[in-house]
């Protein structure tokens, strides 16, 4: 296998369901062993659709993907044994304890009798779980619970991890306590990482190469320095003192740069001669007599290129564009 | 141990784990069908005067329904608690393990004829200490016990089945009454050979259920009556290999993973 064995290789991967649009419309992409992918879209984007595909839960309606160098259409089985997985919702039983599902994990996964409490123990304290181990998991916060299936995604040492939005409704205690734990998993132990998310904040900080997708297809992919630089120039997002003014604002600021989509807040464009190019939006604002209630320069952000891909911001994408089964 | 019986015995686990940590489903399948026979047997006792009736005491003929009813609960319990695991995406973390589908299967319902087996153990405990005596004697009661895991495992298969099919809890909860109609149109408070009514003798001589409970009473108020056994573990063992069958193939259908 060489140097495919921690690596995702997937080509045309499409999904339709019944009755419905192409969740995941031919993407391609390829996750080099040891790297942290951030794969960021919004709500209903192709995200977990892609997910189950890649852990053999779904089957593909076309493309093929091999992940550790197995095809996961014919080579399931092997796929599973190289893979751990934290889905979307941490799926656990609220009558078993964290210890008792680790243990179950561990069994189903061939782990010998002899490793299995070695191994449970060893877990459970690297996820911080070590004290709340023998209480039954209806009484875990949503962030204990998030760790717990961390924990039981590695049960089996696996090479490559897919984490499909492991981040979300967590506290920022919790988020940052998983981001460290993903990141060393990736560095020190060379974990190929999956990560789904819908939060710019999290692909910046922890993936070395971010793929956005937006109805099924990637519409741009590289790591999020690179992206942000394509994107180059900072915005001037104003918001107008009075409502009554939006419209000449939206004009003023038109005569700057290229506007930013639309938003019932703010009115934002693209500077086109950088911040060099704000003193004469000051001054032109101050000119027409429109008061502002705020003024920001904004650097270049995924958000920024998930728009200039899409046309439209990131957050909020969900509601206007979710399909039901993505 | 080899890896498959490991898994099977980890999901068996599991499965009692989750119903020993959960009383509102052990407790109520062994105190309702006790109450409802010791009410029927107070109400009914006058019924042990028909010519013809096969005993004495009521209680010892209506000790039968109890295992045939606790066996129709483990049907919602293994319904419910698989349709869980669907709906909480349980059954795909367990999908991404190394498990077989008939591995999860068989834990399940191994699972099921333990606790099938430990209702039978109670209702054999109550008629015991209710002064029943069992006519086919100890050796009946081995048979009893081991006919009580092949009803639980034939039921528990079934509710798998609903589960698997329907993937909602609800769904199986909805099916249940009607299971509890099979019972309540068979012979569970009369002989068939004493029904007047002419139709619900027919309905009850072509209900299973019928046949489930007259291999238990044989076995407690007759003695060894080898038709009532033959009929009995019969249609137990056509339920269970339809059943297991039907969940069989629900599973594979479930489970789409490659």
């Amino acid at each position: 296998m060489g140097h495919t064995r921690n690596s995702i290789e997937v080509e045309g991967l499409v999904r339709e369901f019944k009755k419905g649009p192409r969740a995941v419309d031919g993407i391609d992409l390829h996750v080099d062993p040891g790297e942290i992918y951030g794969f960021l879209g919004p709500n209903g984007a192709g995200k977990s659709t892609t997910v189950l595909m890649l852990t053999t839960l779904l089957p593909p309606t076309a493309g093929t993907a091999r992940v550790g160098g197995y095809d996961v259409v014919k080579e399931g089985p092997k796929v599973r044994s190289v893979i751990g997985a934290a889905l979307q919702e941490a799926a656990l039983d609220p009558l078993l304890t964290g210890r008792d599902h680790v243990r179950l994990q561990a069994t189903l996964q061939g782990i010998p009798r002899t490793e299995r409490r070695q191994r449970a123990d060893e877990l459970l304290t690297r996820v911080g779980l070590s004290e709340a181990a023998d209480r039954k998991v209806k009484g875990y916060s949503g962030g204990m619970k998030r760790r717990l299936d961390l924990a039981l995604a590695l049960v089996h040492r696996p090479s490559i991890l897919f984490l499909d939005e492991p981040t979300t409704g967590l506290d920022p205690q919790s988020r940052t306590a998983l981001w460290d734990e993903v990141g060393r998993l990736a560095r020190e132990e060379g974990v190929t990482v999956f990560l789904t998310t819908q939060y710019l904040e999290e692909a910046d900080v922890l993936a070395s190469r971010v793929g956005i997708i937006d109805h099924g297809r990637i519409v741009a992919e590289g790591s999020p320095t690179v992206l942000k630089a394509e994107i180059g120039l900072p915005s001037v997002h104003a918001l107008p003192a009075e409502e009554a003014d939006r419209a000449r604002l939206v004009e003023v600021l038109a005569r700057f740069g290229e506007p930013l989509g639309d938003s019932s807040k703010d009115v934002a464009v693209r500077l086109r001669e950088g911040l060099a190019g704000l003193p004469a939006v000051v001054r032109a604002v101050d000119d027409e007599g429109v008061r502002l209630a705020s003024l920001e320069i904004q650097a270049p952000s995924l958000d920024d290129v998930f728009l200039a891909k899409t046309g439209r911001s990131l957050e909020g994408a969900g509601e206007n564009g979710a399909r039901p089964d993505a | 141990m080899s890896a498959i019986a490991s898994q099977i015995g980890a999901v068996a686990l599991r499965s009692i784990t989750r119903t020993a940590r959960q009383p509102a489903s052990w407790i109520p399948p062994i105190l309702f069908p006790v109450s409802l026979m010791f009410v029927n047997a107070a109400g009914l006792d006058a019924s042990t005067q028909l010519p013809g009736f096969p005993t004495d005491s009521f209680l010892a003929f209506a000790l039968a329904v109890p295992f045939i009813q606790g066996a129709l609960f483990s049907t919602m319990n293994a319904g419910t608690d698989l349709a869980g695991d669907i709906q909480t995406g349980f059954l795909n973390r367990l999908a991404l393990t190394s498990m077989r589908g008939s591995a999860l299967l068989a834990g399940q319902l191994g699972g099921i004829i333990l606790l099938g087996l430990v209702q039978a153990i109670v209702y054999l405990l109550v008629g015991l200490a209710v002064g029943v005596d069992f006519a086919s004697g100890p050796l009946g009661v081995i048979v009893l016990l081991a006919f009580a895991a092949l009803v639980s495992l034939g039921f528990g298969a079934l509710g798998s089945f609903l589960a698997l099919r329907t993937g909602s809890g609800e769904a199986v909860q909805g099916a249940f009454p009607l299971l509890f109609v099979f019972l309540f149109i068979s012979s569970f408070n009369a002989p068939r050979h004493l029904m007047e009514v002419d139709w619900f003798r027919a309905v009850a001589t072509a209900n299973p259920v019928s046949y489930l409970i007259e291999c238990v009473r044989s076995l407690i108020v007759i003695g060894w009556d080898g038709q009532a056994l033959a009929l009995g573990f019969g249609v137990a063992a056509a339920i269970s290999v339809a059943a297991i069958a039907l969940s069989a193939w629900a599973m594979q259908e479930r489970l789409t993973r490659t």
